[in-house]
């Protein structure tokens, strides 16, 4: 077996080596030449590390058990992610405050953007919610990962596409479709490692050995098959070349925008939203030590959420070459939602009664909750920026921006800290977290970051929308476009300045992580300790 | 926590008897369990299912009312037949409607007219300013105050002449605009490039110009450099420098620079000057916002009037 992966990562370093040598452009050469080595460092260690011991002999006892490992490379590569994505994130955060940050060529704003949002989305969201999904499917189905070794495929495919899209932004390999980047070769890759991933999930529930499915499962079965479908669809693309990085998209014009914002919206809809709601229907309730709150919601509001979030895209594109019915259909669709999306913050937040005094002791839950309680505030919004009316204001301005960010920091954020911090301890079966103290600071730190931001680009992007309509009484503009930058200045700082105080947090909590691995504990006064409990 | 079972596959559960009830709450739970989890039968809470009811009843509502369903070439029109296209057009012609009648003074009126009607001309500078930031701000900067080979518009230099109508004719047919026969066209010899002058000689003359403005120069070289401003650069700037905007000629002997004052960049410029291009606005704007943006360059602080030029 090693020697059929060693041989077949071998092959695939000297194809790509050849791809390097014959490519038609440079990017495509460093892609392929990053290709090559990897396989050939992967293929070098496969045949190092074959265990001539275990072949022929089975290993009964470690069938058995949960595949782990794969987990716990997941944790740390979540980690490893958030870090970096927010990171550039802060970085282009000042690049917009003060543009001499932009450095040309590579490190400009254009570049370092996709940089950004890609690295907190696919990187750091990504590895969160494959590493959870892993964990979480074995434990609600008492079975190992089906696939033998292709969870290890699914998670170092999946880096490598990140290293690929990442490296092909600065290098300025786009084919310039928002969250969708990423040119036909990578996109290829991402679609094969994909499908690995659906089967190993699929697999694993095929052989399950409780009666019925857990609800987080159905969430992250429909975010692993949407997914699939959006991101195959939207990109589908004729190369230039086999050996060039350029290619063009099959639709043109307002076909093109539609497909776009169909996948775009539910990326959101469907790898932000279902998936993080699939990792809240385990983490809380296993946090709290409290059931689920509504079996009967959890199901209705599951169904209507994955039925109405694939209409919504065209809220989009109000007011452009769109057809008007399709943007009624999207703006009434994305109303409809808005319910459906809050089932999930009841079922989350309605699970803590009985439990809520452990907000004052457990850091993680408090995290958990806020997270949930942001999830709610931005699919209030959301439907609520749909409304044509609304958007006529909010549509290109900053305002957008804070409602991503709400629900990233907030929701997306903080849920997947929540998980990781209640993983890493039971995955390298240590006793407790290194700190709970030092949870609580990264939870002030975060929550603090996220108000400066989201009200930052409350004020700045409303301020925006109205400084681009404001007419004086003959009907000429008031504003010229460089004045309303102007205008935003102040703002871009106050944004920045959140963004650092989150990315601090991020990294006190990889410390903490990072001493939790190595098994160092902290001694420190328990959390809520210096109030009486009331008897 | 981490306790060993918890890593170890449970085994399958059977089947519970008769519903258990919480503790915390006294509600039934559902007979499933997943690692511990169990999971309350809770009904769905009355106000979300009746908000969500709501929703689905505003969107139907909304679909008949406005276009909604695709059909085999269009979609549905909406009972109330709008359209977001009509829609826009409609708010411009209403907006158009409600300043026409100014509108048609200030094409009507000359430009002098204009000025002198105070509510009129007010209007007319907004109505410039406007059209100033879409279309002015990106060469001659958000405040008018120009840059590197762009004229700031604010002080009472002017190359090409400072009257309304002077103004208005820059923007009608710009600078050296190739496409417009009656551009403003001048050209400046390369004195240096084409070998009239040589380096010594530009050196001079760069210290005597220097010298028309009043900067720190050399004496001695400005002196030699005198007589070869008066046989070389004279006809067109004028014997003490003061400019002719019939030919386009800057003022040199004031502290406004379409370049620079930098001894380097005066010499550079007699070397082999730099033409910079103005387009043409006529047939990009219309006539009504032409005069108003002459109200409004006139208006910056540096507008002459015609009495005030036969005066100098």
């Amino acid at each position: 077996m090693a020697m059929a992966q060693g041989g077949g990562l071998f092959l695939i370093a000297l194809l790509a080596l050849m791809g390097s040598v014959k490519a038609h452009d440079t990017q495509f050469a460093v892609h392929m030449a990053i290709v090559a080595v990897l396989a050939l460092v992967g293929a070098g260690w496969r045949l190092k590390t074959m265990d001539v011991r275990a072949r022929d002999i089975p290993l009964r006892e470690r069938e058995a058990s949960y595949m782990d490992d794969v987990i716990r490379a997941g944790a740390i590569a979540t980690m490893f992610w958030a870090v970096i994505g927010l990171t550039v994130g802060v970085f282009i955060a000042f690049q917009l405050a003060y543009p001499d940050l932009n450095v040309e060529p590579w490190f400009n704003f254009n570049r370092m953007r996709p940089l950004h949002t890609s690295a907190v989305i696919f990187a750091f969201g990504g590895n969160a919610l494959i590493c959870t999904s892993f964990y979480v499917v074995q434990r609600t189905t008492g079975a190992r990962l089906f696939g033998g070794a292709l969870p290890w495929f699914v998670f170092w495919g999946y880096q490598l596409f990140i290293v690929l899209a990442a490296t092909g932004y600065l290098l300025g390999v786009t084919q310039s479709k928002e969250y969708a980047e990423p040119e036909w070769y990578i996109d290829l890759l991402l679609t094969v490692v994909w499908v690995a991933y659906l089967v190993v999930f699929l697999g694993t529930l095929a052989k399950r050995k409780e009666p019925h499915i857990y609800v987080a499962n159905w969430f992250y079965l429909s975010f692993i098959v949407t997914i699939a479908m959006l991101h195959v669809v939207n990109n589908l693309a004729m190369p230039v070349s086999w050996l060039g990085s350029k290619s063009y998209p099959i639709f043109s014009g307002v076909q093109d925008a539609l497909t776009q914002w169909w996948y775009g919206h539910n990326a959101v809809g469907f790898f932000l939203t279902a998936g993080f709601l699939g990792m809240m229907y385990y983490f809380i309730p296993k946090q709290a030590e409290r059931p689920v709150y509504s079996y009967r919601l959890s199901i209705i509001h599951f169904w209507s959420l994955i039925f109405l979030y694939i209409w919504a895209g065209p809220h989009h594109l109000h007011y452009t070459a769109l057809p008007d019915w399709a943007q009624t259909l999207g703006m009434v669709f994305s109303i409809m939602l808005w319910m459906p999306s809050w089932g999930g913050m009841i079922n989350g937040l309605m699970t803590l009664s009985g439990a809520w005094d452990k907000l004052r002791t457990d850091p993680i839950i408090r995290m958990m909750v806020i997270a949930v309680a942001f999830y709610g505030m931005s699919t209030f919004e959301g439907p609520m920026m749909s409304i044509k009316a609304v958007n006529s204001l909010s549509h290109y301005t900053d305002w957008t921006i804070g409602h991503v960010h709400s629900g990233a920091l907030g929701w997306v954020g903080m849920i997947s800290f929540g998980a990781v911090y209640f993983l890493v301890p039971r995955l390298w079966h240590r006793q407790r977290l290194y700190s709970l103290r030092l949870v609580s600071w990264h939870f002030w730190l975060a929550t603090i970051g996220i108000v400066l931001y989201a009200a930052s680009m409350w004020v700045s992007g409303i301020m925006q929308g109205l400084m681009w309509r404001e007419y004086n009484a003959e009907g000429f503009l008031v504003y010229s476009f460089v004045e309303t930058v102007a205008a935003m200045h102040p703002y871009y700082i106050i944004r920045g300045l959140g963004g650092v105080l989150y990315l601090t947090g991020a990294v006190i909590m990889a410390f903490n992580i990072y001493k939790t691995i190595r098994g160092d504990i902290r001694q420190e006064k328990p959390m809520g300790a210096a109030v009486e409990p009331a008897e | 926590m981490a306790t060993n079972a918890d890593n170890k596959p449970s085994e399958a559960k059977g089947q519970h008897a008769g519903p258990d009830i919480d503790k915390v709450t006294g509600q039934a739970l559902t007979d499933h369990e997943w690692d511990g989890i169990r999971e309350l039968n809770n009904p769905l809470p009355r106000w979300w299912l009746w908000v969500f009811y709501g929703s689905v009843v505003f969107a139907v509502v909304y679909m008949i009312l406005y276009p909604s369903i695709p059909l085999i070439k269009d979609g549905t029109t909406g009972l109330l037949g709008w359209n977001s296209r009509a829609a826009i057009a409609r708010e411009l012609s209403e907006v158009e409607a409600g300043r026409q009648a100014v509108m048609e003074q200030i094409r009507s009126l000359p430009l002098e007219d204009i000025r002198a009607d105070r509510e009129l001309s007010q209007i007319a500078f907004r109505g410039g300013q406007s059209a100033f930031k879409v279309n002015c701000v990106q060469c001659h900067g958000s405040g008018a105050e120009g840059g590197f080979g762009y004229a700031n518009l604010n002080d009472d230099d002017w190359i090409w002449g400072g009257t309304l109508e002077e103004i208005a004719a820059t923007i009608r047919h710009g600078v050296r605009y190739d496409q417009d026969p009656d551009t403003r066209i001048s050209e400046m010899p390369a004195f240096g490039r084409d070998g009239l002058l040589d380096d010594d000689q530009i050196a001079a003359i760069t210290q005597f110009v220097l010298s028309l403005s009043g900067q720190e120069h050399d004496a001695a070289v400005a002196e030699t450099g005198s007589q070869l401003y008066v046989d070389n650069c004279a006809v067109c700037h004028g014997e003490s420098g003061e400019g002719q905007p019939m030919l386009g000629a800057p003022a040199l002997n004031d502290a406004v620079w379409l370049y620079s004052s930098e001894p380097e960049v005066i010499a550079s410029q007699i070397y082999n000057p730099k033409h910079g291009v103005m387009p043409a606005w006529t047939g990009r704007l219309d006539e009504v916002t032409i005069k108003q943006l002459a109200i409004y360059v006139h208006g910056l602080g540096g507008g002459q009037s015609a009495e005030e030029v036969s005066a100098n």
